[in-house]
């Protein structure tokens, strides 16, 4: 049925009504052009993936959102700090990278080597870096959450990370994720 | 077919050409054509995928050939729709 036909048939004003707002029901319920990523890891392979799928979903027009948490959250440290800390949130602090690209890699890393020979074949091979690849992300409009409960165990303030970051909860998580078309766990 | 822009993506891994395409796509007027020159191959199935998510652009020619450093590529026409 064409436009011209639907408009010349006299709707009843209630029953137009009614179906635009059950149409608007229907709409609100269906997937956004969304990707939805949780990075939980702290290898540096795994955030290249993590980071090649976001950058990709982004240049492809879906909005994009990644939540960090757990080791993720070393993607997003800026300048980590020992003041105001305990213990044991010092050593977790020293023990995490301090920053992405000082991740070690899932597999082969032998105390930092194999994450140093991984970056040097990526170079060699003219593939972008985590760190080109993570301002890339953030200049296409990828939206990066801070794991709040995470920070927190782990004795992260919200100071030790980047400049815009939000910081959210697993509602948050699962707000962008059940409308998204593709979520996945890195 | 007149391209109004051309892309170098040659050598450039996957994201990098669609990343690149999709920056320079947006900075041309609606309707003119963007040609991106690539040498890796998964980019064919890659400008592929990117224009089944996006009603804004179509994908117009994809086709091979060779660089003056005898390097394979893969020419790739997109037209901005919107």
């Amino acid at each position: 049925m064409t436009t011209a036909t639907v408009t010349e048939l006299a709707i009843d004003p209630a029953v137009r009504a009614y179906v635009d707002e059950r149409l608007a029901e229907l709409r609100a319920r269906l997937p956004d052009d969304r990707v939805t990523l949780v990075v939980f890891s702290g290898d540096l392979d795994r955030n290249l993936a993590a980071l090649v799928i976001a950058t990709g979903a982004a240049a492809m027009g879906l909005e994009v959102s990644v939540f960090y948490t757990f080791w993720g959250l070393s993607a997003l440290k800026k300048r980590p700090t020992l003041r105001g800390k305990g213990l044991k949130e010092r050593l977790f602090t020293l023990m995490t990278p301090r920053r992405l690209n000082r991740m070690p890699v899932s597999q082969m890393n032998f105390g930092g080597m194999g994450r140093v020979m991984l970056q040097s074949m990526m170079r060699d091979k003219q593939v972008a870096s985590v760190d080109e690849l993570f301002d890339m992300a953030r200049q296409l409009g990828v939206k990066l959450i801070a794991c709040t409960m995470s920070m927190d165990v782990m004795g992260i303030a919200r100071e030790e990370l980047i400049e815009g970051v939000e910081v959210g909860g697993v509602a948050t998580f699962l707000g962008d994720a059940a409308r998204s078309r593709v979520s996945l766990f890195v | 077919m007149a391209e109004y822009r051309t892309v170098d993506a040659r050598g450039l891994k996957c994201p990098m050409p669609i990343v690149k395409a999709k920056k320079e796509i947006d900075a041309i007027p609606v309707g003119e054509i963007l040609k991106v020159v690539a040498t890796d191959p998964g980019s064919v199935l890659d400008f592929q995928g990117w224009i089944k998510t996006s009603t804004s652009y179509e994908l117009v020619n994809q086709e091979e050939g060779q660089d003056e450093q005898g390097r394979k590529t893969f020419v790739h026409l997109l037209r901005r729709k919107a």
